[in-house]
């Protein structure tokens, strides 16, 4: 059981993982919602396995579930919860501005790298990225 | 010792915010309870203070629950110097938030968001437990989301994306992090874990060490994780900017010191691999910092570059190293805090924060370079200011300890960060503007009063720090010998009860 947990949760972080690298917003949203699971799931096997419901007088307390990291999972699920929430009125609030949700680059960054090169290798070095982040918008 | 102060600087934020979001149709209501909140979590800070310099530790058990069953509220000389350095900052940057108007500040959530991350700060400092931790720095971060995009605008919400999701991934990795230790020790109280953790093997505990370096990392802005830290910061307003700055990656900072000082035995504290990353943090933050022309950036570089140098005193874990950390640490908060606040006047004096298309403000408000003068000689460690103290007692720590290679990137980083300041303000404050600064009111006083006083205020708190600087630096040793002495902290609160 617990090695059956411990490979979902490893799936579950892969996955996330993948999907964090793109640059849509909402793909990032889901990927962290399941690296999200991925440290839940964690979270409960790190209380060794399962057992009876903890409540006293429902039997011996060493047949007893550890509570404790199913209180710490609830918790997290709640945080997760609120932030991705938060996360999502971003991306709405981003299409609103740009129709689009793609995580923009750093102009001032840019615009650094511009001032220290020739400007024609600028040119065709911001030309170069637009195409790249098109592409990568259009095939993700 | 126990007391029943500790929890109210958590406390009362929290409950201030409630009323303030009940009050929200005054927005002058709504400032008044924030004020009296505040300062009155400065005046408990400071009792805290005294009371702990009396007794060493003081704790609270919530609901009277002993540790380690219970969440247990800890309060000790780096907790009680932290409270006390960052409650004062929030009551100042406060003060300048209300003064500059603007949409941020105006706007209903403004007071009650930032009350919530008055608390989540506080809340980090006190809790002496690792699971209450991640629960204060949530609710510092979900406040800070709100803060840093509260405007909308566009650049405010692609830094936003960058902010939250890696703060979300931090998040992803600090659970990650305690399911582990508590798969590992079955604990997750943080005086629990540094009695457990000789238990396990010394792979297991090194393994543990770096895991905790690399989530706290993340927050703190360490080398190689600081990216974007650069990016996220200059887009929020001035006031939020200056307290993000002065304070969020501080938080990131204690709790490095907080985890591995107390819950890692000697033989498997990473000072070498502490000392590389901070070393490198130094170097990449002021080569970072001089490649800028954006004030604001300027400055979140700078941030990163101080990241550095209280790194370094952490990793040579003697006695002077961790004193002189805690001392540079409430420095800089000051420090950076007073910066920011002064990049937020030049703002509005100026209308720009680009060092290329501001000049001349020596001669147009010639308060602002005064206010700017005394942090920005501090920043890169000049005598007499409060910087060359920390700076001072950082080397001679690493002197004495005989890190001969770290000393000397220290000195440099110093002289370029001097280097990078004399950029400045020889852009910003000499030289000619691009085109004239408006001429409306605030043209010799820099801005509006609040503002200014708010400010000078911090100012004023520096110099303060390098005349106060014997005292402040014999407390911050006594902090620095009880980091170094763990048990002092273990048996206060798994004491009496066992």
């Amino acid at each position: 059981m617990s090695v059956l947990l411990a490979f979902t949760a490893a799936v579950l972080f892969g996955l996330g993982t993948w999907l964090l690298l793109q640059r849509r917003l909402t793909r990032i949203v889901i990927g962290l919602g399941l690296i999200g699971h991925g440290t839940n799931i964690l979270l409960l096997t790190s209380g060794g396995g399962g057992g009876l419901p903890p409540v006293i007088g429902k039997g011996d307390i060493e047949d007893f579930a550890d509570p404790l990291p199913q209180a710490l999972a609830l918790t997290a699920i709640v945080i997760t919860f609120g932030v991705t929430a938060f996360l999502l009125a971003m991306a709405y609030r981003s299409w609103q501005l740009t129709h689009d949700d793609v995580v923009a680059d750093d102009l001032e960054d840019r615009l650094i790298a511009a001032s220290r090169r020739d400007s024609h290798v600028v040119d065709v070095e911001s030309a170069d990225l637009e195409r790249q982040n098109d592409s990568a918008g259009d095939d993700s | 010792m126990n007391s029943a102060l500790v929890p109210l600087p958590i406390v009362i934020p929290l409950f201030a915010a409630a009323l303030t979001v009940v009050a929200g149709r005054s927005r002058a209501l709504q400032r008044i309870i924030a004020l009296l909140a505040l300062s009155s979590v400065v005046g408990i800070s400071i009792a805290l203070l005294i009371e702990v310099d009396e007794h060493d530790i003081v704790k609270m058990d919530a609901g009277g629950w002993a540790a380690p069953l219970g969440i247990t509220y800890v309060v000790d000389r780096l907790s009680a110097i932290m409270l006390v350095t960052s409650s004062l900052m929030l009551l100042v940057v406060l003060i300048y938030a209300i003064g500059q108007r603007g949409v941020e500040s105006e706007h209903v959530g403004f007071t009650p968001i930032y009350l919530v991350l008055a608390s989540g700060i506080s809340a980090s400092f006190i809790t002496g437990d690792m699971f209450n931790l991640f629960v204060a720095f949530e609710m510092m971060l979900a406040a800070s989301y709100v803060l840093l995009t509260l405007g909308g605008r566009p650049d405010q919400v692609r830094s936003g994306m960058t902010y939250v999701v890696i703060s979300l991934v931090f998040s992803a990795v600090f659970i990650t992090a305690l399911a582990l230790l508590y798969a590992a020790t079955g604990t997750v109280n943080m005086a629990d874990l540094a009695e457990r953790m000789p238990e396990l093997s010394s792979g297991v505990r090194t393994g543990f060490s770096l895991l905790l370096i690399l989530v706290f990392g993340i927050k703190a802005g360490l080398f190689p994780l600081f990216f974007w830290l650069p990016d996220s910061y200059p887009t929020a307003p001035g006031p939020v900017t200056a307290i993000f700055a002065g304070l969020l990656t501080k938080v990131g900072v204690y709790a490095i010191i907080r985890t591995q000082t107390l819950m890692f035995p000697p033989d498997s504290q990473q000072g070498t691999a502490l000392l590389i990353i901070g070393g490198c943090t130094m170097v990449f933050g002021v080569l970072g910092a001089l490649a800028q022309d954006d004030l604001k950036r300027l400055l979140s570089f700078h941030i990163i570059g101080q990241i550095g140098y209280m790194i370094f005193g952490l990793g040579l874990f003697t006695v002077a190293g961790l004193a002189a950390v805690v001392f540079y640490i409430a420095q800089t908060i000051l420090v950076k805090t007073n910066l920011f606040l002064v990049a937020g006047l030049i703002d509005r004096h100026a209308g720009s924060s680009r060092i290329s298309k501001v000049g001349g403000i020596v001669r147009s408000a010639p308060i602002i370079a005064m206010f700017f003068a005394v942090p920005a000689l501090s920043l890169a460690g000049l005598p007499p200011s409060s910087g060359f103290a920390g700076k001072f007692s950082l080397i001679g720590a690493g002197i004495s300890a005989e890190q001969w290679l770290i000393v000397a990137v220290a000195l440099l980083v110093s002289f370029l960060t001097l280097f990078s300041m004399t950029k400045i303000w020889a852009g910003v404050f000499w030289g000619d503007p691009e085109s004239a600064p408006p001429l409306d009111e605030g043209r010799t006083h820099g801005g509006p009063p609040l503002m200014v006083f708010a400010t000078g205020v911090t100012v004023a708190l520096s110099i303060a720090y390098v005349v106060f600087a014997g005292p402040i630096y014999e407390l911050a040793e006594r902090a620095g010998s009880d980091l170094m002495n763990p048990r002092l902290y273990i048996d206060a609160v798994l004491g009496g009860e066992r």
